[in-house]
């Protein structure tokens, strides 16, 4: 069995004939990481247990206990899931050495599903970014041009994924943070609606927008992947009750009566060629598969941008409040502690565990909710963002999802961006809105760049509608242009 | 323009010591951000309530039942200074 172009479902099966062990796959992405994650920097820390927990798997199969859906499957997590006695950094230096004593909910899920945690993946600090830049340990590089970023700020689980150092990855999304990397390193990533997935024990950037989901390398494990971490969680009050649709069962690529909407404000006159390009492709090959196209508007999603940065960095510096260096985490050098004041004991605390771009949206996100800015900035978005949502609401009366670049060009080069906050923050006009309003959105490899970079394509879907999204990108993923001259899957020079 | 002093007093409101040079560079870049976020003001919004999650969901509450997942010796590793069964700080009072 080729373990890197296996199917979940078919590594699974195998495992539950002992055609293969759960051992010797770990084995196969335990040596691929420790051989090829040098290049890449995707890993922040690799799980020594894995093997442990592999043989477990092993022993259970062989007593001919039942064992879940994922038996076997080796998982990459975002290294902002809480991972019970496996450090879990955020990318950052304030929790260099945190160890949870718990496991998030959706980490949970996927060990008792039998999946398999390798490692925690890197990210930009606290998932405050858009190209993994930002990580206290490290940039990570894009598989496919190791000069370029992978994106962010789930940059390690894309690039690890589209490497194949692992089976499937999870990625947390905020502003972009799964579809973005997952469209510059040619794999599928999903964003679930807000509330399918529980956030216990997922370091917190912006509450209200912040939701986890599959990064893998098809629609299919995307699908499985989903049905196994959704659902309600008590611990999670903003979870949804709703029953968990068996999302891989019910796939299809049948695209006959299905409306596809086009954003008319999403015409922007700044789309990289390629991508220009790939999307137009994307919009012939669903009409030829009996779609039907139509323009559709959502007005407000101009303004998604600023609405995103001052709701979710007003989020961040109430979040990140707790980082307080009493409990757990970084706490700077103090000789003597009886004669220091507890404000200069935060403040140096936080000043020096805190990077750049995290300090900057502490202090954006204070600034906006101090006296005298409230209304006109953090209200004044929420406002904004009421009606957003509403003008999304009507939108989806007259189609089923929206389709649209998940960015204006493929990845930058690395450092090209990150001196310029604004700049940076203007990559995520077409990814934002999404998570604004609620709403479940992915991204599906398309083609490439004439520079040879993977182009994506988004589809976001109304509220708890994964399915109809799943299915059209499921249709798009088979006439997708992912081949070489020769017919072959185009892969990484690292694969 | 959000002047250094400003600067310094949106840090001590975020507890987070930050240096002269940074003071500098964040005054100018909180600024130029600011500008551009500016544009929604132009939207009228006049009676709108604030939307503060974006889902209709029925908010659940657990039963109120305590559970003891981790013993205090779990939750006490990840402090940087500990003092028995209790976490170090400056003096509070």
């Amino acid at each position: 069995m080729q373990l890197t172009e296996a199917s979940f479902k078919e590594v699974r099966d195998a495992v539950l004939k002992k055609e293969i062990s759960a051992v010797e796959i770990t084995k196969h992405f335990l040596t691929r990481s420790e051989k090829l994650n040098p290049q890449l920097n995707a890993y922040i820390t690799m799980n020594t247990e894995a093997l442990a927990e592999a043989q477990k798997i092993d022993q259970r199969i062989a007593q001919g206990e039942a064992v879940g859906p994922l038996a076997g499957i080796s998982f990459g997590i975002k290294d902002l899931l809480c991972t019970r006695g496996l450090k879990t950094t955020a990318g950052s230096k304030i929790l260099g050495n945190f160890i949870p004593p718990y496991d998030s909910t959706v980490v949970r899920r996927l060990k008792n599903a039998g999946a398999i945690v390798l490692g925690k993946m890197n990210l930009d600090e606290f998932a405050m970014g858009s190209s993994n830049e930002t990580s206290f340990f490290g940039k990570c590089h894009n598989p496919w041009n190791t000069n370029h970023v992978p994106g962010g700020s789930s940059g390690g689980s894309a690039a690890a994924q589209a490497s194949r150092l692992v089976m499937g990855t999870i990625g947390t999304d905020t502003g972009g943070s799964i579809r973005q990397p997952a469209s510059f390193c040619g794999v599928v990533g999903v964003k679930p609606t807000y509330g399918r997935i529980s956030r216990y024990g997922i370091v917190a950037y912006a509450s209200s927008l912040d939701q986890a989901g599959p990064i893998v390398s098809s629609i299919e494990d995307a699908a499985l992947t989903l049905e196994v971490i959704s659902g309600h969680d008590e611990n999670d009050s903003t979870t949804s009750q709703k029953t968990v649709p068996a999302f891989s069962k019910n796939l299809s690529r049948n695209m006959k009566g299905m409306k596809i909407g086009l954003l008319k404000e999403y015409k922007t006159g700044e789309l990289h060629f390629d991508i220009t390009k790939t999307f137009e492709r994307a919009i012939e090959e669903l009409k030829k598969a009996g779609a039907e196209i139509v323009e559709v508007s959502v007005p407000l999603t101009e303004f998604a941008v600023p609405m995103y940065y001052l709701i979710a960095a007003s989020e961040a510096s109430s979040n990140l409040a707790r980082y307080d260096g009493v409990k757990f985490g970084y706490r700077a050098d103090f000789k003597d502690l009886s004669s220091l004041s507890l404000d200069d004991f935060y403040s140096q605390t936080r000043g020096e565990g805190f990077g750049k771009e995290v300090k900057r949206r502490i202090m954006l996100g204070t600034y906006c909710l101090s006296s005298g800015y409230y209304d006109a900035y953090y209200n004044k978005a929420c406002q904004v963002r009421r009606l957003l949502r509403e003008q999304y609401l009507e939108v989806f009366k007259t189609c089923d999802a929206i389709l649209s670049p998940v960015t204006t060009s493929p990845a930058f080069k690395i450092g090209e961006r990150s001196s310029d906050a604004l700049k940076m923050y203007l990559n995520d006009i077409f990814t934002t809105a999404t998570n604004l309003a609620g709403l479940p959105g992915l991204s599906v490899p398309f083609g490439f760049s004439e520079q040879g970079l993977p182009i994506g394509i988004q589809l976001t879907g109304a509220h708890f509608e994964e399915q109809k999204i799943l299915n059209v990108a499921y249709a798009l993923e088979e006439c997708a242009q992912l081949t070489n001259a020769n017919g072959q899957k185009r892969i990484p020079d690292v694969y | 323009m959000i002047d250094p002093e400003a600067i310094q007093n949106i840090a001590k409101l975020a507890r987070l010591k930050v240096t002269a040079e940074e003071a500098a560079e964040l005054g100018e870049q909180l600024t130029k951000v600011l500008a551009h976020f500016q544009q929604i003001s132009q939207i009228d919004t006049a009676g709108v309530e604030p939307l503060v999650t974006p889902s209709d969901i029925d908010f659940y509450t657990r039963p109120d039942v305590a559970h003891n997942p981790n013993t205090t010796e779990e939750i006490l590793q990840n402090a940087p200074e500990k003092g028995g069964n209790l976490f170090k700080v400056p003096p509070v009072v």
